[in-house]
């Protein structure tokens, strides 16, 4: 910046270290909160500083997580962890291949009615999951999909921000590349495997990093869906280990599933870091 | 290596006709440069040719085989972009062995291939290990040709492929396109709206203007004998100077607004006698009336004086109706603004056009 005022150097990093303690400190509680025995954690006030139960709270938040209820067994954040990953991953992938190849088809292809097929998938971006729940709900209850990893993926697959997306990314790459692609003699397939798909990598690394966490997140239809146990997603689990009625909720495996839940998605997040910002920003081309 | 035949190509955008009719015959192994301003036609031409535009109507032959229906892949040709059109995702290498690669050529005979080309155009083992976008303008531009080099195609198709470059390297680049042109044999296509390059390149020179051939021969029949006044004005820098003038009622002389009268080149003219004409005159065609080798013209009026060094330009008003008329003088030329300069140009230096039609006037056969 032009400007170099000592004092408003401090008064940027004031607002800069506020600001990263209010996001940051209820994560730092959690924490805190999952280290210690339930018995500390009711005090008033709580404790700030982490505890020595770490080892215990999530050794049992991973094992038996829900504890056994009317006529269930135990069952460990580990299975939900699985649960989540695999719908999460499985909703991003299946995101990701259908609106590629669906926007390739839109961008590249010369059909009847094209662009009512683009604008058909547009306007259902208008359209929120909540609207559509309960037919969707009839459907994959129909075809018997309830408590499965396809009921909990499948519906949730198609995406028009994607498809939107990636036709922007296509409409962006020249012309003349594929015109150099045809007179090379690409076929289609081999122009979408060999230019189209290795120009987007970028984009399919943000677009991933966004869906992954979206999948890792969805509270309303897995909730809608699963009624067994062992087919619950992580949040899902927060959920239910909370709904204990009268009873004490277990604070410290809560926190410490919650904890757990987060950790995913960072991973992603930072390993992908890189390649989500050249993603966003398009500098590869 | 091939000939290339245009019989009567039409291209039709909805109801716009952009290209009508255009027939020629391309020599094996001949150099043809399609030049024309923007907007005339001559790359959706080239791009006819190449496969990547539909042709609406006549055909197109390479190697004596109609080639409208087909890919082009097929039509054994390579282009060279304007934009260059690299891979960026690949190495130089894999982009100039990718096309080889899809016809499914032998490893070791792609390898044998691009490193010819990689040869021929000094482009160094380093180089092709590295991506498109670490290359220079000049470097990128030869590896687009090497990766047209390597298919060992019949037709090189060239699409204003140096407009990227500086003029330095353009220069250099234009140079080694016409060597490479030389020593290889294979026929070449080159659209450009320059018109310099058009001359140093062609063998033969096709002058297009909204979609019709003006004219087309050798560069310097197209300079010496431009068949319209759009060729007159298109070919030769500076552009030529246009005066409305008429033919004098004897038929031997051109009479100029001023007054003055120039003799007109040997022929007859009577036919043309007392009809308006525009003539033109090339700059560097009026000399100083002093040396008294021609007839003089008239007397400019000098208000812009341009120093090139080994020429001087010189602009002005000219005649009663102070037309704006070009010199280019050789040397170094003193001249201020509002000097009135004496000049002189021999009569077979000038050109006389139909102002209606804009053809060329010649005397009776």
């Amino acid at each position: 910046m032009v400007e170099n005022r000592p004092w408003l150097t401090w008064l940027t990093h004031a607002v800069l270290v506020i600001g990263v303690l209010v996001v940051a400190f209820p994560i730092y509680v959690t924490f805190v909160a999952s280290t210690h025995a339930l018995f500390d954690l009711v005090q008033v006030p709580m404790p700030l500083w982490p505890g020595d139960k770490f080892v215990d709270n999530y050794l049992q938040a991973l094992t038996a997580g829900l504890g056994e209820g009317s006529g269930t067994q135990a069952i460990g954040a580990a299975r939900m962890l699985f649960n989540s990953l695999v719908m999460a991953l499985g909703i991003a992938v299946g995101k990701i291949a259908i609106s590629i190849i669906a926007a390739f088809a839109i961008v590249y292809f010369r059909f009847p009615f094209r662009m009512t097929a683009f604008w058909l998938i547009f306007i259902t971006l208008m359209l929120p999951v909540e609207v559509r729940i309960l037919p969707t709900y009839k459907v994959v209850a129909d075809l018997g999909l309830l408590d499965t990893y396809a009921g909990l993926i499948v519906p949730l697959i198609a995406s028009a921000t994607a498809t939107f997306m990636f036709r922007q990314v296509f409409l962006a790459i020249p012309d003349e590349l594929t015109e150099a692609a045809r007179i090379d003699g690409a076929g289609p397939m081999r122009f979408f495997f060999d230019i189209v798909l290795p120009l987007s990598r970028t984009n399919i690394a943000a677009l991933f990093v966004i869906l992954f966490i979206y999948g890792w997140n969805q509270y309303l239809w897995p909730l809608i869906i699963t009624t067994d146990q062992s087919m619950l997603t992580i949040i899902i689990a927060i959920q239910r280990m909370l709904a204990v009625g009268d009873d004490q909720a277990e604070w410290q495996i809560v926190m410490a599933t919650a904890m757990l839940a987060m950790l995913p998605p960072v991973v992603v997040v930072v390993t992908m870091q890189r390649l989500f910002v050249k993603g966003l920003t398009g500098t590869e081309k | 290596m091939a000939e290339v035949n245009l019989r009567e190509v039409v291209k039709d955008y909805g109801d716009l006709r952009v290209i009508h009719g255009v027939s020629c015959d391309i020599r094996d192994g001949e150099f043809l440069v399609i030049v024309g301003p923007s907007g005339c036609g001559k790359s959706t031409l080239l791009r006819m040719i190449a496969g990547l535009e539909q042709i609406t109507g006549g055909e197109i032959a390479i190697g004596g085989r109609v080639v409208n229906e087909l890919e082009p892949a097929a039509r054994d040709i390579a282009m060279v972009f304007q934009n260059y059109a690299l891979y960026p995702h690949m190495s130089v290498y894999d982009n100039m062995a990718y096309g080889l690669r899809i016809r499914g050529l032998p490893k070791a005979e792609i390898d044998t291939r691009v490193r010819r080309a990689a040869g021929i155009l000094e482009l160094g083992e380093e180089l092709l290990r590295r991506k498109p976008r670490q290359l220079s303008g000049g470097q990128r531009q030869r590896v687009a040709m090497g990766r047209a080099i390597v298919r060992d195609p019949a037709v090189f198709l060239f699409d204003e492929p140096l407009s990227n470059l500086d003029a330095k390297l353009r220069v250099q680049m234009r140079l080694e396109i016409k060597k490479l042109q030389q020593n290889l044999g294979v026929t070449s296509i080159y659209v450009t709206h320059d018109q310099v390059e058009a001359m140093t390149l062609g063998h033969r020179l096709m002058v297009l203007n909204g979609g019709v051939v003006e004219q087309l021969g050798p560069p310097i029949a197209l300079y010496e004998r431009p068949a319209t006044r759009f060729v007159a004005g298109f070919i030769g820098s500076p552009a030529m100077n246009f005066l409305t003038a008429r033919i004098g009622a004897d038929g031997t002389t051109v009479d100029l607004p001023g007054g003055d009268r120039l003799p007109l080149p040997d022929g007859d003219f009577a036919a043309h006698a007392g009809r308006p004409v525009t003539l033109g005159i090339r700059p560097e065609h009026l000399e100083p009336a002093a040396e008294g080798i021609g007839v003089a013209v008239a007397h400019l009026t000098v208000v812009v004086t341009e120093q090139l060094g080994a020429d001087t330009l010189i602009h002005g008003h000219f005649g009663n109706d102070r037309s704006d008329l070009t010199v280019r003088l050789h040397g170094t030329v003193h001249a201020a603004a509002g000097d009135v300069l004496p000049l002189s140009v021999r009569p077979e230096h000038l050109h006389l056009f139909d102002p209606d039609s804009g053809r060329r006037l010649d005397p009776a056969a």
